[in-house]
């Protein structure tokens, strides 16, 4: 058995960060926040402007941002192109977009044990 | 000795907030009893061509719940001094401030000083060739102009503050201005100082969406969770006079505001964090600070400024056609399916130069996108309840209800067991956005009743 996929597993990045989804026009921004100082390093490897891309590819996206906040443990992503023309021409139900900040946290995430020991404690914290 | 902290207290983040959000703000800035102001932030992109449509209608072009708002507060606050702005005024300001003076008068309150802000309409009384050339690039070629409002900054609302004014009312100004204004005039502030005007709009920012910063849009049960939202406090902010802001809410009132709260909200709707463009200083949040020092207090320091922007961003909005909407239900076994096949067959039926667009709610919706493709792409989560809804949009009114008549239809042309039919059809505002020198923008405020 391949010792690093024993150690590793994937986990949902909901379960590391929550966060916000914005609109101005047909531009899309969606903060995403670490739940601990220590998930800031993670985010910053692997939540990348491609993997986001991806996520998004059926609304062809044109231009993305990343901006890194690493005194809020955030980073920023600014997706353009992506709200059908925004919510004065969108025909989605959301045509602002506002549940998007949901679609980037479904982005499947590798952790190793440590840090899914720190998600399980979070949970304890949270209930 | 005098307070040393300025409190703002905001009573409405969006048009359709709650009516009743300000009551417990006020009793808390009374009870606090140092200077305070309360804003309302109830203007949306388009919400200004709606209601200039209202007006030309002949119905009130101001914000329509304006009474229900302030009915409740507008005693308290004259008789604590607590000064009121709000954008309320949307196409028409003048109006508002006459319903605010009836409205005083019927409570039994004493006349209060009401100032109105000027200027961000920018098709009333201009005949500047340029401007009106710049703001039909804000539409598709051959669109009637509905509105145009420049986003102006906060110096008129200040001025109008220092003048003695107990409420102001604006059309359309920068969200964050509503508390940079009063926080300016207050606490003397200058506004070349762009770090200090850096933290007023940074309080504004945080201020103005309402409970976003005090746990609502936030809650996600078991990971987040949020207790009283059906009570939730709508947010106080209190500035010192070195800039520094705390963050906080009525006691006793629902939601939360701790760090999470706080930086969901320093990011909503920022494009780059070093550069946030208002009227009034160009917002750096890249050194912001976010700290826990009590409960639902949180600090926050560290807003950098640099220079105003030379133009001001306008909205424009044109009418934008008509949209359709009609739904139909299946649940229980094969209910995707169905569904799915009910989607075809309106499909087939309606007129193809109409944009269209279906979702399958409870299995694939907002994700979505409006070509279809993710519908299309993958294979689609199962689910045993599936309301179909088919979306239409054109410019002639009739195309789309003859297009959302078929999904009634559905009930015995369509697939077995389909429930539940709803349909609408209303007209739409589009929006444009150009950027505008300063040059061609005049605000102003005056009081009412003065000539």
């Amino acid at each position: 058995m391949d010792t690093v996929s024993a150690s590793t597993r994937s986990v949902a990045l909901h379960e590391l960060a929550h966060g916000r989804a914005g609109d101005k026009g047909d531009r899309l921004n969606v903060a995403v926040i670490a739940y601990r100082p220590e998930f800031y390093p993670l985010l910053v490897s692997a939540v990348t402007v491609e993997r986001v891309r991806d996520l998004f590819a059926e609304r062809r996206p044109g231009e993305i941002a990343r901006y890194e906040l690493p005194r809020l443990g955030a980073l920023n992503f600014v997706i353009d192109g992506v709200l059908d023309g925004g919510v004065n021409a969108s025909l989605n139900l959301d045509g602002h977009g506002k549940s998007l900040s949901f679609r980037l946290l479904e982005m499947e995430i590798a952790v190793d044990e440590e840090t899914i020991a720190k998600i399980g404690y979070l949970r304890e914290e949270n209930q | 000795m005098a307070d040393p902290v300025f409190r703002i207290g905001c009573g409405a983040g969006f048009g359709g907030d709650r009516l009743d959000a300000a009551v417990p703000v006020v009793d808390a800035l009374a009870e606090a009893g140092g200077p305070a102001c309360l804003m309302f932030e109830t203007l949306a992109e388009r919400t200004l061509a709606l209601a200039q449509l209202e007006r030309a209608a002949g119905r009130i072009g101001y914000d329509a719940h304006l009474e229900g708002r302030l009915s409740p507060v507008l005693k308290r606050c004259l008789d604590h001094r607590i000064a009121i702005v709000g954008n309320f005024g949307a196409a028409d300001p003048e109006g508002a401030a006459e319903a605010i003076a009836d409205l005083a008068k019927r409570l039994g309150c004493r006349a209060p000083k009401i100032a109105i802000v000027g200027g961000d309409d920018l098709l009333s009384g201009s005949n500047d060739a340029d401007l009106a050339a710049l703001l039909a690039t804000g539409v598709p070629a051959g669109e009637r102009v509905i509105s145009a409002n420049a986003y102006l900054g906060a110096r008129e609302i200040a001025a109008a503050l220092t003048g003695g004014a107990d409420v102001v009312v604006t059309g359309r100004v920068a969200d964050p201005a509503l508390a940079v204004g009063p926080i300016v005039a207050h606490l003397g502030w200058d506004f070349d100082d762009c770090d200090l005007i850096a933290a007023a709009t940074m309080a504004g920012h945080l201020l103005e969406c309402g409970a976003q910063v005090t746990g609502g849009y936030f809650c996600d049960p078991g990971f987040k969770d949020v207790d009283g939202l059906e009570a939730i406090g709508f947010p106080i902010c209190e500035v010192s006079a070195d800039g520094s802001l705390v963050v906080t809410k009525p006691r006793s009132s629902g939601g939360c505001v701790s760090e999470r709260t706080v930086k969901e909200q320093l990011l909503y709707e920022i494009h780059d964090p070093a550069a946030y463009l208002t009227p009034d200083v160009v917002l750096d949040l890249t050194a912001v600070e976010v700290r826990e020092i009590g409960r639902d207090r949180v600090r926050v320091s560290g807003a950098g400024g640099k220079p105003r922007p030379e133009t001001l961003k306008a909205t424009v909005c044109y009418e934008g056609g008509f949209v359709g909407e009609g739904e139909i239900s299946y649940a229980g076994p094969n209910a995707l399916a169905r569904a799915r096949a009910a989607m075809e067959t309106v499909k087939r039926r309606v007129d193809k130069d109409l944009k269209f667009r279906a979702d399958l709610i409870g299995s694939t919706s907002l994700f979505a996108d409006d070509s279809g493709l993710l519908l299309s792409a993958r294979e689609l989560p199962e689910s045993r309840d599936v309301r179909l809804r088919i979306a239409v949009a054109a410019k002639d009114r009739r195309a789309v209800e003859a297009a959302i008549y078929e999904v009634g239809a559905l009930y015995t042309c369509g697939p077995a067991g389909g429930g539940g039919v709803r349909t609408s059809v209303r007209s739409r505002v589009s929006t444009g956005s150009v950027l505008v020198p300063r040059a061609s923008v005049t605000p102003s405020y005056r009081f009412h009743g003065d000539a």
